[in-house]
């Protein structure tokens, strides 16, 4: 488990840990701090920090945190991943985006301690420098990029995107319903929407991703 | 964001229980939007009951022909199933083309409907908004009106209901179920859940404090072609101007329900019987009383040219 490094320690944060220790000796499990407290005794410092284990990247973490933190802020802040980027911190531009449980999601909207016993893959644990993943390779080949900042949400979001089409499930541009959608180059431009490249890369990330779609086929 | 308890419910009676008790306290489920109000602090619950483990998750029919919806049913997972999209199509449409990919993944089903505005004076936490704080009156009136409501609207607020889903649940007849800290479950037509906002739109549902919707059911199928048609600013991942959900039969009859255009997903059922004549006149009934602002009177001839192009559509 590790803390925000020194330097990061903000005034407030330090506070808000003071207070947490303080808790702690009153309450020394989260558990107790789950046990829904009588009416008048609601006590905020019982849960003003929760701890948290799940799975990043094949590899269990835990995490001491104020249940504030986002999902985002604890693979930056506290695992020190910080592949995964902070564009918009609201849901509107993909840059966060990390699978759970092999689905893709914003991790900028949801909490650390919402994901007890999940397993969490970032793009650090798609591929290495030396081992890159097909997508990553995808994107060096063909420029998907030019500032880089989208790119590892951009990436998470295609890999999980594909297999959401060979899971069957529709988009916005699906002719039909009820037949299996294939890779066109409309499906791929809906179902990446939620990734915003402010370069304007986009041309290049599609011909990365059908790349590695029509090697997958 | 300010400073709050967490907790994880473990069952529906146990969190509205907490709910009712803990007053500030809040149901997390998805959180794609009550943390993105949280961050701006325009929502402060000083205690949150994470939901996500309360099994609500599965969709299964019932026995008189129905199916019905766990309230804890992720967007992504209720447009892809199988019943939904033959025999509900205009709800798997209406969900995808809301949202994100990964917003989809994450929303829940009671999360959606629960959802709040995306007026941009409901997000200024500058500008007076009666939801935000009321009796502070409505900046939207007279402001950038653009998205704004023409239907339904009041002194207090033109602000819409921002949900795609909704709006398909409202023309399927949905029922939504609850269950009460202090009373038995009960089932509330979708169209009694949302509010109009007359004098107090800070209350946006029927829903008392500390009531969990617990699941959706969808009435028996009713056959006919079902299309959901969506107007927004860009071709993806953007709020709707003005959708329209409708089930049209062979005959020409229907049903037929708005988004966009009010404080709730609209649908008049008298307007319904104009359908055999035209786009022109079910719009006229739906339309009836509109008092639009001069910024978005354009949804007017919007929403007939679009529900023109939808009984168009379902001609074949």
């Amino acid at each position: 488990m590790q803390g925000p490094s020194d330097f990061e320690l903000s005034r407030r944060k330090l506070l808000l840990g003071t207070a947490a220790s303080v808790a702690l000796t009153a309450a020394p499990s989260i558990v107790k701090a789950q046990t829904p407290a009588a009416p008048g005794h609601a006590t905020v410092a019982a849960s003003a920090i929760s701890n948290v284990s799940f799975n990043v990247n094949g590899r269990m973490r835990e995490a001491t945190l104020d249940p504030r933190t986002t999902l985002l802020d604890a693979l930056r802040e506290h695992l020190h991943l910080t592949g995964t980027k902070k564009g918009c911190d609201h849901g509107q531009c993909g840059a966060c985006t990390v699978m759970v449980g092999g689905r893709r999601i914003n991790s900028c909207l949801t909490l650390a301690v919402m994901h007890e016993g999940d397993s969490i893959t970032t793009i650090e644990g798609l591929g290495t420098p030396e081992n890159l993943h097909p997508m990553q390779a995808a994107f060096v080949e063909h420029d998907g990029y030019q500032c880089g900042y989208c790119t590892p949400g951009q990436i998470c979001s295609a890999v999980a995107m594909l297999d959401e089409i060979k899971a069957g499930i529709p988009s916005h541009v699906s002719d039909d319903l009820n037949t299996p959608p294939q890779l066109t180059n409309a499906e791929l431009r809906e179902r990446m929407s939620g990734n915003i490249c402010r370069c304007g890369a986009y041309s290049n990330i599609a011909e990365a991703i059908s790349e590695v779609a029509g090697r997958q086929a | 964001m300010r400073s709050f308890t967490y907790e994880r419910a473990r069952t529906p009676a146990e969190a509205a229980a907490t709910a009712t008790r803990r007053p500030g306290a809040r149901f997390i489920a998805g959180g794609t939007n009550l943390l993105d109000l949280m961050k701006l602090e325009i929502e402060a619950p000083t205690h949150l009951i994470d939901v996500n483990g309360l099994a609500l998750d599965r969709i299964e029919p019932t026995p008189d022909g129905c199916l019905r919806i766990g309230a804890l049913v992720r967007n992504t997972d209720l447009a892809a199933d199988a019943r939904v999209r033959r025999d509900y199509g205009v709800l798997s449409r209406a969900l995808l083309a809301g949202a994100s990919g990964q917003l989809r993944n994450k929303a829940t089903t009671a999360g959606n409907l629960l959802q709040r505005t995306r007026c941009p004076y409901f997000y200024d936490t500058n500008q007076p908004c009666n939801k935000r704080r009321p009796g502070s009156g409505c900046a939207a009136i007279g402001g950038f009106g653009r998205q704004h409501a023409v239907v339904g609207a009041s002194e207090a607020c033109i602000a819409t209901h921002p949900s795609d889903m909704a709006v398909a649940m409202r023309v399927l007849d949905a029922r939504v179920e609850t269950v009460r800290p202090d009373g038995p479950a009960r089932t509330i037509p979708i169209a009694d859940l949302h509010r109009l906002p007359g004098d107090t739109p800070h209350v946006e549902t029927s829903l008392s404090p500390g009531e969990l919707i617990t699941a959706v059911t969808l009435p028996r199928p009713v056959g006919g072609t079902h299309i959901y048609r969506k107007v927004r600013d860009r071709a993806s991942y953007a709020f709707a101007l003005v959708s329209v959900a409708a089930i049209v039969q062979r005959d020409g009859s229907g049903r037929v329900a708005l988004g966009g255009v009010a404080h709730k997903p609209w649908r008049i059922e008298a307007a319904e019987a104009a359908m055999p004549r035209g786009a022109r006149a079910v719009t006229a009934e739906l339309l009836s009383g509109a008092r639009p602002t001069q910024e978005n009177a354009f949804k007017l001839p919007l929403v007939e040219r679009t529900l023109g192009a939808v009984l168009t559509e379902a001609k074949g």
